[in-house]
């Protein structure tokens, strides 16, 4: 694991916590939306909050599909979970809303768990060939420094 | 022994989003495997390319159906349960099912240490419903 496969593991876990909150944040102050009244929903993708955090989703999808060409399902999915540590701070400090310390405590479980599955190997190679680190070298040295 | 109703109705609902999630999941990291590095592909024809790679990937394009399917089973349950129940209930199994179903079907090698953490973060996360 290099430096920048560390940095896309880190916009994984922003971009969807950050998402889900903009997307919370929009919706509240939309108000309850019925299902008799469908339209609504096309009407909230068009709010701020809302069209920023389904952006932010995008982004996420994107650079998790990143992650999961270079390294193993389990080991991305704990290690971008610290998302819901962010999202839960993200809550109490932006959102103002109530945490309780079983909440507090979830989170506490949560970042063991991510401290655990990081300190071991990402990927596990089946064919013996793998990504040389040739190949890792050059995408991650720009050209003019490579010449 | 008789179970009620409504918690084999509850529980059909979990397994539901479950189920669908791990083989969204699983068919995605086993398409992004096939495909290969993103990096290298992206360096080689361009974020086109990169794109055009992952999207004409068959067992992708199943993979999204699966999630699809999961978000929608997931909207149906908060239809009928409380978001409480079924939010964390249904994230904190899929860590535990997709850790057996990336062992048993992608090979992945899943040690002491994946495993630990794929229960605490399933425990955390149950945790935050309270």
């Amino acid at each position: 694991m290099t430096f920048r496969r560390y940095l896309v593991l880190a916009v994984i876990t922003l971009t969807a916590s950050c998402g889900d909150t903009f997307l919370s944040r929009g919706m509240k102050s939309l108000g309850p939306v019925s299902l008799a009244h469908p339209a609504a929903l096309i009407h909230a993708i068009f709010s701020p909050w809302v069209a920023s955090g389904i952006v932010l989703l995008i982004g996420f999808f994107a650079s998790y599909l990143t992650a999961l060409s270079w390294a193993d399902l389990t080991y991305v999915l704990p290690a971008s979970s610290l998302g819901y540590v962010i999202m839960t701070l993200l809550a109490h400090f932006w959102l103002r809303e109530h945490v309780s310390p079983m909440r507090w405590l979830g989170v506490v479980f949560i970042t063991a768990g991510v401290g655990f599955v990081t300190r071991g190997p990402s990927w596990t190679d089946h064919s013996g060939a793998g990504h040389t680190e040739a190949q890792i070298a050059a995408v991650e040295t720009p050209e003019e420094v490579r010449q | 022994m008789i179970v009620p109703h409504a918690i084999l109705a509850t529980t059909a609902m979990i397994a539901a989003v479950v189920v669908t999630a791990t083989a969204g999941d699983i068919l995605t990291a086993s398409a992004m495997r096939q495909v290969g590095d993103l990096d290298v592909i992206r360096a080689r024809s361009g974020i086109t390319g990169a794109a055009l790679a992952v999207v004409t990937n068959s067992r992708f394009g199943l993979g999204v159906f699966c999630l699809a399917l999961s978000f929608f089973s997931l909207l149906f349950a908060f239809s009928h349960r409380d978001l409480s129940l079924i939010g964390p209930a249904a994230t904190s199994l899929t860590f535990v099912t997709n850790a057996l179903a990336a062992k048993w079907f992608l090979h992945e090698h899943v040690d002491h240490r994946r495993w630990t953490a794929a229960i605490f973060v399933c425990i955390g996360v149950a945790m935050l419903a309270f």
